[in-house]
């Protein structure tokens, strides 16, 4: 029951004031337990009483099948892939999330525009920029950035998928021919624009080394803080509607 | 990227913008041709002709899934495309380029759609503005006349139907229309367009528009003959 508001632009044909529920993002770099804390979430979430709605990167329909296209050719110019995927973002905001928000849905988000605007950055694309193009996406009500040391990211890594990935080593960013050195020196590059956001996106750190049923907790605690809150706001403006009418 | 913006290119960037039917097409294409023939190093490129946005574009619209920030999204990244790959590399190897639609059609349209114009100017900060932009300025009910006599199967969009303006598809492209020329002109000043009167006769237009070329553009330098 939070108000809503954006990075400063409002999307046309967006109602903000009627988005009652709750947007949760969780960020951090592939193998640092998103996914499998976002299941966790859910089930809690949902034996709590809470209707759960999840969203990810790339999963609308709109430009999905194109932008796999255009990655298995690698053929798009840093800003146009960034552009392709601030579509992707949009869509997915617009058609999902909106709709979830308005149902009062809390709307766990796997990963949410920070990395997109960090991977854009890294690859070239301006701040600035970056910025003002993602200035109307929604603030979430809290974004837990999932930090990791570098030499568990990699231990982590290996040991679900045997072979690192070429987009997450950022292989197209030319930092090494060698797939191990540029994996590392991509994930510093992204994680330095993360720290360099921190602060102007207000994320919560969230210490992803530990076991999963430890962050959990430490998630259930920060998110159970994140609806009390909401629900303080909501019903003080439930109480304040009654008493105007 | 932040480079480019400084950069001096030796190229020079020519753009065509106006309603449908205001006959811009035509002239940049005798454009085209004339410089062709003179044996200048010339290219030609078209608002929306990049392939792989093609189809995401395409399907959006058959599908009705697109807002107004996504319709706006997916043009600036067909732009994107065609920029960086196609109009940035021959400005920087010393091309005049020619553009039938530039930047200023997503403006317009999409401010008409309720986009932010400011949010437009951004996104679109990284495409530098042309050398020389024509509007090519016509009567709206000429225009109007000229479009809906040839093709009276207006499309979705074409006819601005995500905007609610009329459930008749006609009376809805005439306000769309309306709207889109109003933004049109109140970018004549800020983008120093050179107006030009769509109601003269073709031949008549054609020659307005070389003088202007001529006086504007050291022509000379983009024979091919010249080595740089």
């Amino acid at each position: 029951m939070s108000p809503k508001h954006t990075y400063g632009m409002i999307p046309a044909g967006v109602d903000l004031g009627k988005l009652s529920g709750t947007l949760i993002a969780i960020e951090g770099p592939d193998s640092s337990g998103r996914s499998t804390q976002i299941a966790l979430l859910t089930q809690w979430l949902e034996e709590q009483g809470h209707a759960v709605a999840q969203v990810g990167l790339r999963r609308s329909s709109l430009v999905g099948p194109e932008l796999d296209k255009a990655k298995q050719g690698n053929i798009l110019s840093p800003r146009t892939l960034g552009l392709f995927y601030a579509t992707d973002f949009f869509d997915q905001m617009e058609n999902r999330i909106v709709p979830a928000l308005r149902a009062g849905f809390v709307v766990l988000a796997d990963r949410y525009i920070y990395t997109l605007m960090a991977r854009a950055i890294v690859r070239g694309a301006e701040p600035e920029w970056v910025a003002s193009v993602y200035s109307m996406a929604i603030v979430p009500d809290a974004v837990f950035y999932m930090t990791i040391s570098l030499s568990t990211l990699v231990q982590r890594t290996f040991q679900s998928h045997s072979e690192l990935d070429y987009w997450e080593s950022g292989m197209d960013c030319g930092l090494s021919r060698d797939w191990f050195q540029s994996f590392v020196r991509y994930q510093r590059k992204i994680r330095s624009e993360f720290f360099k956001m921190q602060k102007k996106y207000a994320f919560e750190l969230v210490n992803a080394n530990r076991s999963v049923a430890v962050v959990d907790r430490d998630l259930q605690g920060r998110i159970q803080l994140v609806l009390n809150q909401a629900e303080k706001l909501g019903a003080r403006r439930v109480s304040r509607g009654r008493v105007s009418q | 990227m932040t480079r480019a913006m400084e950069e001096k290119l030796p190229g020079k960037l020519i753009a065509v913008e106006g309603l449908d039917g205001s006959g811009k097409s035509t002239q940049i294409h005798l454009v085209h041709q004339w410089l062709q023939s003179k044996g200048y190093r010339v290219f030609f490129s078209e608002w929306n002709s990049s392939v792989l946005v093609r189809e995401a574009t395409r399907k959006g619209k058959k599908r009705q899934l697109l807002t107004p920030t996504t319709f706006s999204l997916i043009h600036a990244t067909d732009f994107a495309d065609r920029y960086e790959r196609q109009i940035l590399p021959l400005l920087r190897a010393g091309y005049l380029v020619l553009c039938d639609r530039y930047i200023f059609t997503a403006f317009a349209r999409d401010a008409v759609r309720g986009c932010d114009p400011a949010w437009l100017r951004k996104m679109y900060g990284f495409a530098r503005i042309p050398d020389i932009t024509m509007l090519f300025r016509l009567p709206l009910a000429v225009a109007l006349e000229r479009i809906l006599e040839g093709r009276p199967q207006l499309k979705y969009f074409e006819a601005g139907m995500d905007l609610d303006l009329s459930p008749d598809p006609t009376e809805s492209f005439r306000i769309f229309q309306g709207r889109v020329l109003a933004e049109y002109l109140r970018m004549v000043d800020e983008f120093g367009f050179t107006v030009v009167d769509a109601t003269q006769t073709v031949h008549r237009q054609q020659t307005a528009v070389r003088r202007l070329i001529q006086d504007r553009v050291d022509l000379g330098f983009f024979h091919k003959r010249y080595i740089q």
